[in-house]
């Protein structure tokens, strides 16, 4: 499906571009604000983030705009690169490597060719049945047990969350929705967009109303204020984009709120596995973001659920 | 010609995908005088993550010390070694006899100089085999006769991290990861410093480096 070829979504892409312009213009007015040297730091992070979402943008929009293999794409690198970082922070031993060898090799591609050729029942099981069972029986070939249940627990988690979570934002599109034929590209871009612009209000009213910090032993910079401001708004926002969708208003409303929650969760998550790891970010690919799996830490809660509730409801 | 640069492309581009190497430079990485770059040796992956890292300028007139026991086999790895790498290929096996031994050694260096002599920079790797990624073995005295002999050429000491992760000995692919490579300040030899005292020095300029974050 062609970008230009669909109304709706020409409008959801022109919205995201004024909202980033928008923020743009704030930052540059900002810029010449900051007298103090920390108000100025956090500027400098505030522009390079901006900056790295119109980069994010454009890729993106490239994806959704050469219809659902762009996209599919897409998403398969944003696989690979999250799972790169992934590894690169696991204690792993000799006798992983072969199996570490086959999620990139042949689940990652396999999962994605099954999301491509729609083929929903080998995309649903490829990981939690085949790979699981798979991968710890290449692991003990190599015949050594030292730490074997954390070895081959954390390769399934690594999988799941890189490969098989992310594999369900593309996926949304083989979903067939009676009178929705052909537009999941739009269901897509509801789910990036509640998704991400409940991390920037959850991070925009945290920075500017925060007080309460809601988790502090895991992630000291996320507060209370942030997250029922932030994420109150962009189940508004997501409400107010259910014209995009196949879903009413309220159908929308609890669907944002699904991947509010959702997200909120992943952030959570992917934070205390980068506490147990001891780093701060997973990567640094994207300038003030960190690394691919630091921008995408939401999406990967939001996006299996999504799906699924989508497709028991509307299909 | 084209085959060359399009192998070298394609080679970079392999390198970034799986190691997604991005150097951290304490030395000017602008500077074209020749320079000895010597690194741990951990993975087969070391020769073309040092060559791929390295500014096209630089790397248009640094030629990597690789084993000819190796390198030297096979067709697509001559290949790549000889007309990609632009590699200096040296015999590695001891020959029988000692008298023979020191023939070989004394080659060795002597290409190892003209080398630097033709204003063009070396990657060698003084503790002569892979180890186990974990440690660094003692170094050899080849890079101790080298720096005797061109005592002005400054030596830059380079760390490779996780690249036995990514490609461990008796691997055949690769795992896709982060890898590092510090490229560290410059340093030369001490007018009368002892052979022993010399290597364990440029040992420890690597292993600081595996310290070293951005």
């Amino acid at each position: 499906m062609s970008l230009f070829a669909d109304r709706e979504l020409a409008w959801m892409i022109g919205g995201i571009l004024a909202f980033l312009s928008i923020a743009s213009l704030i930052a540059g007015v900002l810029k010449g604000r900051a007298r103090s040297e920390a108000a100025q730091a956090t500027v400098a992070n505030l522009v390079a983030r901006i900056r790295a979402w119109w980069a994010m943008v454009v890729v993106f929009g490239i994806a959704i705009a050469t219809g659902g293999y762009g996209s599919l794409v897409m998403f398969a690198i944003v696989s690979f690169l999250a799972m790169r970082e992934f590894m690169t922070l696991l204690p792993t031993r000799r006798a992983d490597h072969r199996a570490m060898v086959w999620t990139f090799f042949l689940f990652l591609p396999a999962q994605y060719y099954f999301v491509a050729t729609g083929w929903y029942g080998m995309f649903a099981l490829l990981i939690p049945v085949y790979a699981y069972l798979l991968l710890p029986s290449v692991q003990v070939l190599g015949g050594d047990t030292e730490d074997f249940l954390a070895r081959t627990s954390r390769l399934q988690w690594v999988l799941m969350i890189c490969v098989f979570c992310v594999s369900h934002a593309p996926a949304l599109q083989m979903l067939e929705i009676p009178g929705y034929e052909g537009q999941g590209a739009k269901l897509l871009l509801f789910l990036v967009v509640v998704t991400q612009i409940s991390d920037v209000l959850q991070y925009t009213v945290g920075k500017l109303f925060g007080r309460r910090k809601a988790v502090p032993t895991v992630s000291p910079n996320k507060t209370v204020e942030g997250y029922i401001g932030g994420g109150g708004l962009a189940v508004l926002i997501g409400t107010a984009l259910w014209w995009a969708t196949p879903f009413a208003p309220w159908q929308a409303a609890l669907l944002s709120l699904v991947i509010v929650l959702a997200g909120i969760a992943g952030g959570l998550v992917m934070s205390a596995v980068k506490r147990d790891r001891q780093v701060k970010d997973f990567g640094a690919l994207i300038p003030g973001h960190g690394g691919v799996l630091d921008r995408i830490d939401s999406l990967c809660f939001s996006a299996p659920l999504f799906f699924h509730l989508t497709r028991f409801f509307f299909t | 010609m084209l085959l060359e640069k399009i192998v070298s492309a394609c080679l970079r581009g392999l390198c970034r995908l799986f190691t997604g190497a991005n150097p951290r430079w304490l030395c000017d990485p602008r500077s074209l005088a020749p320079r000895v770059y010597f690194a741990n040796h951990c993975s087969h992956l070391d020769t073309v993550v040092v060559w791929s890292t390295l500014p096209d300028t630089l790397r248009e007139r640094t030629r990597p010390v690789a084993a000819r026991d190796y390198w030297g086999h096979g067709t697509v790895r001559r290949f790549v070694a000889e007309r990609v790498f632009d590699a200096l290929l040296i015999d590695r096996k001891a020959a029988e006899g000692t008298e023979l031994v020191e023939q070989q050694r004394q080659e060795t260096l002597d290409a190892m100089t003209a080398v630097l002599d033709s204003e063009r920079s070396l990657i060698l790797y003084p503790e002569g085999t892979r180890g186990s990624g974990e440690a660094v073995q003692p170094f050899r005295a080849g890079l101790y006769h080298l720096a005797r002999t061109r005592p002005a050429v400054p030596l830059v000491p380079v760390y490779l991290g996780n690249l036995a992760r990514i490609l461990p000995k008796g691997a055949a692919l690769p795992v896709p990861m982060q890898g590092r490579v510090v490229f560290g300040p410059e340093l030369r030899i001490a007018i009368g410093e002892e052979k022993h005292a010399f290597l364990e020095r440029c040992r420890q300029a690597v292993l600081e480096l595996a310290g070293d974050r951005a």
